[in-house]
């Protein structure tokens, strides 16, 4: 078990005030809420800053908490000394909830099983806490459909009470077509219930992998294409990877670049919606290196009238 | 440690998902005068014009569930949590177009 540093976690100085302490805890609570902030230790980080507060508000256990004072430091091992809470009167009162919130051990060695004001508002038969978890899947997998194992550690209560985690690992159908920000829901796979109430359920949400040539809006997938000059101007057919595979597209001639092109069904698709694959053209000018090729520019300077910015007289 | 192999088949939550007001109330852990509540805020709207048959999104499941945590865990009132969700919407929005410039 590691030491926590509630007054680091919090970001206060260890005679901070008990206002100065509500005050950062407020602070962080709102910045680092799982809901808030786009950081993925966002929940690790907010769970520490609720047990640090837990300690830090209560002058009783703040008092027995400083009595390890300066001589321990953030992640050191610990352990408790025998009968080190002795004389304070905190102890006990939490041993009746399972604390399926998940206080740290290090917080449970220490003051019990924790008993936040959220849990002692309810009765003691209550359904289990959901849990929410975010899944990273590729853009392919989106598209086809998979099976995901995910690996999740949730605190377990035996028989006496104690609580320890435990390594869960579950298979899980990822539905062809999803689209980034839908959820998966687990019915029972979240929190387990207080007394003989139901576990809560497990909510995964869908995130995409960073793809080097695709990004997905909703159910379209986008693609840049590069192309040259003159594919623009005379129209080709030309390969392009879909997530289906490679896929033959004609360019119309006379494209310009920013040109969007629709491949239909080439998104991702559900039972009841269609997603397309959007191409967007982007001319490339290849840079003359020869002077053949620099005369090729010179015959079309010459040979093809053109002015792009004759828009943009005012 | 032991660890566990189970292979489930989830509950799909997509454009198709509709829920009843009892549905999103076990769902999302509150009581209907709640849903009421956020109705009243603007916070989700129902489909259906009958509360027999009002029916919900997966969007609101996910906005209810939001502003109950909100709620319980920053202390917001109603309208805030209503404004916060928006917010969060936008910056989302704005995230991803940045993203992809």
């Amino acid at each position: 078990m590691e030491y926590k540093d509630y007054y680091t976690i919090l970001g206060v100085a260890s005679d901070a005030t008990q206002d100065q302490i509500k005050q950062a805890y407020r602070k962080a609570a709102r910045k680092h809420h799982p809901d808030v902030s786009k950081d993925a230790e966002a929940e690790a980080k907010f769970k520490d800053i609720g047990e640090a507060y837990e300690v830090l508000k209560d002058p009783e256990k703040r008092a027995a908490y400083d009595q390890f004072g300066a001589n321990w430091q953030e992640g050191q091992p610990f352990e408790p000394p025998p009968n080190w809470n002795a004389g304070f009167e905190f102890r006990g009162a939490g041993a009746a909830g399972t604390d399926a919130g998940g206080f740290s051990d290090f917080f449970e060695s220490l003051f019990g099983h924790g008993q936040t004001g959220r849990q002692q508002a309810h009765a003691f038969r209550m359904k289990g806490e959901d849990h929410h978890a975010k899944i990273v899947i590729p853009l392919a997998d989106a598209y086809r459909g998979s099976r995901q194992t995910i690996t999740l550690t949730r605190p377990v209560v035996d028989r006496e009470g104690r609580v320890s985690a435990n390594p869960h690992s579950l298979h899980v159908t990822i539905p062809k077509g999803i689209v980034e920000g839908q959820r998966i829901r687990l019915e029972g796979q979240g929190l387990p219930g207080y007394g003989d109430s139901p576990p809560g359920d497990l909510y995964l949400e869908i995130a995409f992998q960073e793809d080097r040539l695709f990004h997905a809006e909703q159910r379209d997938i986008h693609l840049t294409l590069p192309i040259t000059p003159w594919e623009a101007a005379l129209g080709a057919a030309i390969t392009v990877p879909t997530l289906d595979g490679q896929v033959q597209v004609r360019i119309p001639e006379g494209s310009q670049g920013g040109k969007k092109l629709r491949l239909k069904g080439k998104g991702l698709c559900s039972a009841h919606h269609q997603g397309d694959q959007i191409v967007t053209l982007q001319i490339v000018v290849p840079e003359p290196t020869t002077e053949e090729q620099r005369q090729l520019y010179r015959t079309m300077r010459e040979q093809m009238p053109f002015d792009p910015r004759a828009g943009l007289e005012r | 440690m032991s660890e566990h192999h189970i292979t489930i088949q989830g509950i799909i939550l997509n454009e198709e998902t509709r829920c009843s007001l009892a549905d999103l109330c076990s769902l999302c852990g509150v009581n209907t005068e709640a849903i009421h509540e956020m109705i009243d805020e603007g916070l989700i709207t129902p489909e259906g014009f009958s509360v027999q048959e009002w029916r919900f999104t997966a969007v609101a499941v996910k906005r209810v569930q939001k502003a109950v945590r909100l709620q319980r865990d920053l202390r917001i009132n109603l309208p805030g949590c209503a404004l916060a969700l928006d917010l969060l919407d936008e910056l989302e929005e704005l995230r991803r177009l940045a993203r992809h410039r």
